[in-house]
């Protein structure tokens, strides 16, 4: 399930731009927008492929791959995520993850008699943005609707949302990931039927030993949740009937529970049984408990005039000033460099794998980072990224990165491309520099005393020492079998603390073995 | 003192002919002695005279505004508290036309009485029992029905009917009132009060309970055209907490003296002669139109073939948009909570049933049905059609140079309660709204202007309609008619022995 990844990508990558830490902190819940990716044509690998295809099927000459008999699952996704906003979608009152249950409740929020929602600005835009970047036709005009049911975290007894004329329609999503042993690069494209503006609902706690259920309003610490319809039908034939498997909030448990649902459907129609259309919700034991899909009433939401988004400054109407208004020509400038555009670019500018690409893009901040210790640096880019993508992430894992600067790491690259000392003492350098805040790359090396030994008769005492006390391995080298000079030079070198000039090293003991 | 406008009883203030204290007090006896007529379900009275304690400090150093010296106001009323049923919600806040009123020093009088959550037109459904109209219990209604004051009084129309009876019986000299269907003007005409629904945006609903979002407007009641004007002037306005307001198009305080009459051209809707009209109530009709055509005003005869689906498509809006608001009264968060907890749907379904009344339980029904998926288009979206379709009708008519349309506001004068009551609540709602309603369908200003005394003796009024966001030239000319109508202050008919028999009949 590459995909959410990529689409919370951009949600991360937005969120990046205005934070000077990092990594940014947990992403703040506000009200949500749902992306409703339509058909996701998802094929489970566990069913035989292959079988005989019925020649009638293969019109224009198109191959079918999937024998007609066999039953295919159809997913289309439902994805709601939270904008990174200070103030709720439809009130003034201010968002906080972690903040005190009911803490950030306004009247509006408690849903009292007689207040109105007013419409959050910058929620809008980010959903723009959104659009934008999954290439989705922004609706100039969109509209919001009531949607309708029963629940004690739902106060108003119904829930703002777009279901009529949502902000952005028709998107599509081209995402690549790397497959098999080869590690080789595939791309697909998902559809994207809508983006739209919808209010959260609160959290319910379930106090099962009281029989309790308490109400949080705060509306700020939900997950990326994700509701999936599964259904199953024969390819070329009409879809099948669809159930909706509600509240997934992993990317694991989304695969497992299409997986189960789309097998769950084939035994119950392969024995002959009927699909019922209905809402299941995710467990951790295997039995999924289910409730029928209730009757939404949907209804336009009256309190809120169309959303307009104009195409720039100029078609303003008077009297609405530019700050009023939400304009796609300044959103689209705004818009971050997009996941996949970045590794193109990466991939070409920099001649790097297309798998080093992905990792730079997938981690916060990496591909700055990178970029800016080729600027100081001047080194060559494929040798950089390895030290990036292994021992720099590795770091990354355990440590927190903000206390280090991109200059300070330069540096460290700049010792070692003058040679003056080796990989192993570079990552001593680094692993100190973690610990000891303030200190430069300069001030540990000297402090710790890691200086290349480049005294040349102390080096040839010391192979000469290796050497003597290895004869079989110096014979075998004097056979012609090179390779085992590495060995000798691990000695050496183990001896050194890692601190000899590898090409002294090799230049001596070449010598002293030929 | 107490009969009379805001403006006159402000410059009474300012010349110190009175204190807010006093007159508050005055306000407060009045309240107290016309208690029978069960204008208010509750009477501030210890924050009334906080409030004009606060008026008289301000007056002592001159810095009153022209306003906040002048209204012994009741106001809030159905805007904030008392559409809640049983189980008493207090909103923790002001509305905000009702803070926009605190902020020109009205002093606030009370809560009045209504129709449950304003639906009804008779003020006869309500948690706190019904409103009595005034003129009940005055001299020109008395003399002809004799002393069975207790069997014999009048509805004061509805859903505001506390409001417009609290205006009527001289307790404030402005009430707030809402109109989504004519629930302003309605007991404004039966009690003989001007009665305002300002256009759909120019006003807040910010702290309005809503009955119909898209047709609900605050409505003002006072006694004089002036009176509603200056407080439109204050009320109107874009409000950040409601993004259905918009920038008012004119300041509003003075309405032009020297108002030319032979400018204006008024539209007669032949299809507002509808069924039941009394005769009385068409014969003002036509002296009102012929007022007109005498001072040289152009009186033309116009139509709005799609007045007559008025009611049915407000029917269908109305249920949905019902059926959608009250969802909120589950009994969790304010107001009634059931004592039934065996489970949290149970918990709902007893909380909605004890606590609203058939008349909101049956639109609610309605409402959800309409909503069914399967039953949308049929229903909803083609009620919505018909409602643009009636809308275009105004727009046309208006923009073939009629100025401001000339109707009936109800189609007779008060009904007595026992017969009011021989219908029910849908019935009498479908009767009542016919003339007043097509105005909130379109969005369009509309005023009820008190023009005479029936034969009966009560009120009976005309409402004027005028182009959407022109509330000035509207009140305008419904000030040209007040001017000249010659309609009779209740002061002049009120005879204490009345009042003071019914306090006594209400007594035991």
């Amino acid at each position: 399930m590459n995909i959410l990844n990529v689409i919370l990508k951009n949600y991360r990558s937005r969120l990046q731009r205005n934070q000077t830490t990092w990594p940014p902190p947990v992403l703040q819940r506000v009200s949500c927008y749902v992306i409703c990716v339509n058909k996701y044509q998802y094929f489970v690998q566990k069913f035989p492929r292959g079988a005989p295809v019925n020649s009638n099927r293969e019109e224009n000459g198109k191959r079918n791959i999937y024998a007609p008999q066999q039953l295919v699952g159809v997913v289309g996704l439902e994805i709601h995520a939270q904008i990174n906003s200070n103030t709720k979608l439809f009130s003034g009152s201010s968002v906080r993850f972690s903040a005190p249950p009911n803490s950030l409740v306004s009247f509006f929020d408690a849903s009292l008699p007689g207040t109105l929602p007013v419409l959050n600005k910058r929620c809008v835009e980010a959903v723009v943005m959104t659009g934008l970047a999954l290439n989705c036709t922004i609706n100039k005009k969109s509209l919001f609707d009531r949607k309708h049911y029963f629940y004690a975290d739902l106060p108003a007894g119904y829930q703002i949302t777009q279901q009529r004329q949502p902000t952005a329609v028709n998107g599509r999503l081209t995402y690549s990931f790397l497959e098999g042993k080869k590690r080789s690069q595939v791309t697909k494209t998902v559809s994207i039927k809508q983006i739209q503006l919808e209010q959260d609902s609160g959290k319910s706690l379930h106090d099962d030993v009281r029989g309790q259920t308490l109400i949080d309003l705060n509306r700020a610490e939900g997950q990326l949740r994700v509701d999936a319809n599964v259904s199953v039908h024969k390819p070329g034939e009409p879809l099948g009937i669809r159930t909706e498997v509600k509240n997934i909030n992993s990317i694991r448990y989304l695969a497992k529970a299409i997986d189960y649902e789309i097998q769950r459907q084939i035994d119950i129609l392969q024995s002959g049984g009927r699909v019922q259309n209905e809402t299941r919700l995710i467990c951790t034991a295997d039995k999924a408990p289910l409730f029928s899909t209730p009757a939404f009433r949907f209804m336009p939401e009256p309190n809120l005039p169309p959303l307009i988004v104009y195409e720039d400054n100029a078609s303003l109407p008077a009297g609405i000033s530019v700050c009023q208004a939400v304009v796609l020509q300044a959103i689209r400038q705004e818009l971050p460099e997009l996941p996949s555009i970045k590794r193109d670019r990466l991939v070409q500018t920099y001649g790097i794998l297309p798998e080093h690409s992905f990792t730079l893009v997938n981690e916060d901040g990496l591909v700055e980072y990178f970029e800016s210790v080729l600027k100081v640096t001047k080194m060559e880019p494929r040798k950089v990224i390895g030290w990036v993508t292994n021992d720099l992430l590795g770091h990354l894992k355990q440590q927190d990165m903000s206390s280090i600067q991109t200059a300070q790491l330069a540096l460290v690259y700049i010792l070692l491309r003058t040679r003056v000392f080796l990989l192993a003492a570079a990552s001593q350098v680094f692993q100190e520099m973690w610990t000891s805040s303030g200190k430069t790359a300069q001030q540990i090396f000297q402090e710790k005393d890691l200086a290349l030994v480049t005294d040349t008769a102390q080096l040839h005492s010391i192979c000469q020492r290796v050497v003597d006390s290895h004869p079989e391995e110096v014979d075998a080298i004097r056979n012609g079998k090179k390779k085992v000079l590495n060995k000798l030079m691990g000695l050496v070198q183990k001896e050194t603390k890692g601190r000899a000039d590898p090409v002294l090293v090799r230049n001596i003991l070449q010598e002293k073995t030929s | 003192m107490l009969n009379l406008t805001v403006r006159e009883v402000s410059l009474a203030l300012r010349e110190g002919r009175i204190s807010p204290t006093e007159l508050c007090r005055k306000c407060l006896n009045r309240i107290k002695k016309t208690r029978h007529l069960n204008a208010y379900i509750t009477v501030t009275e210890e924050s009334a005279l906080k409030q004009a304690q606060e008026a008289e400090t301000r007056l002592l150093r001159g810095v009153c505004g022209p306003l906040s010296v002048s209204s012994r106001t009741t106001s809030a009323q159905k805007i904030l508290r008392q559409h809640v049923p049983p189980g008493y919600y207090f909103p923790p806040y002001n509305a905000t036309v009702v803070q926009k009123l605190f902020d020109q020093g009205a002093v606030l009088m009370g809560k009045t009485n209504m129709d449950e959550f304003a639906m009804g037109a008779g003020s006869t459904d309500g948690a706190f029992g019904p409103v009595r109209n005034p003129w009940s219990y005055a001299t020109p209604y008395r003399e002809q029905r004799g002393a069975a004051l207790d069997s014999d009084w009048v509805i004061a129309g509805g859903s505001s009917g506390g409001s417009a009876s609290a205006v009527a019986s001289l307790t404030s000299y402005l009430a707030l009132g809402s109109d989504t269907g004519g629930s302003t003007r309605n007991p404004g005409a039966l009690c003989g009060v001007v009665a305002l629904k300002p256009s759909y945006g120019l006003l807040s609903r910010h702290g309005l309970i809503p009955l119909v979002n898209s047709m609900d407007v605050p409505g003002i009641m006072t006694r004089s055209i002036s009176d509603a004007a200056m407080v439109l002037g204050i009320l109107q306005g874009v409000d950040a907490r409601d993004s259905t307001t918009v920038r008012a198009p004119s300041s509003l305080m003075e309405l032009p003296e020297d108002f030319d009459v032979k400018t204006i051209c008024l539209g007669i809707p032949e299809e507002y002669h509808a069924p039941g009209l009394s005769a009385e109530t068409v014969a003002q009709w036509h002296r009102v139109a012929d007022m007109f055509e005498m001072a040289g005003a152009r009186v033309e005869r116009v139509s709005l073939p799609h007045t007559q689906y008025s009611i049915v498509c407000y029917h269908v809006l109305c249920c949905a948009e019902v059926a959608s608001n009250m969802a909120r009264f589950d009994g969790l968060e304010y107001g009634h909570c059931s004592a039934v907890d065996s489970s949290t749907e149970a918990m709902y379904a007893s909380t909605r049933h004890e606590g609203f009344n058939d008349v909101v339980r049956g639109r609610i029904l309605s409402g959800n049905y309409f909503l069914l998926k399967q039953n949308y288009l049929r229903y909803f979206l083609k009620a919505q059609k018909v409602r643009r379709l009636i809308a275009q009708d105004f727009k046309r008519v208006f923009s073939s140079g009629v100025d401001v349309l000339l109707t009936p506001t109800t189609l007779a004068d008060a009904t007595s309660y026992s017969d009011f009551t021989q219908e029910d609540n849908r019935t009498r709602s479908t009767q009542e709204d016919v003339f007043t309603q097509p105005a909130n369908m379109a969005g369009l200003p509309a005023v009820s202007v008190p023009t005479t005394l029936s034969g009966r003796g009560l009120p009976i009024g005309l409402q004027l309609i005028g182009p959407t966001f022109q509330d000035k030239k509207l009140l305008s000319v419904a000030q040209w008619i007040e001017q000249r109508v010659g309609f009779p202050p209740i002061s002049d008919h009120v005879d204490d022995t009345y009042m003071t028999k019914s306090e006594q009949t209400s007594a035991l």
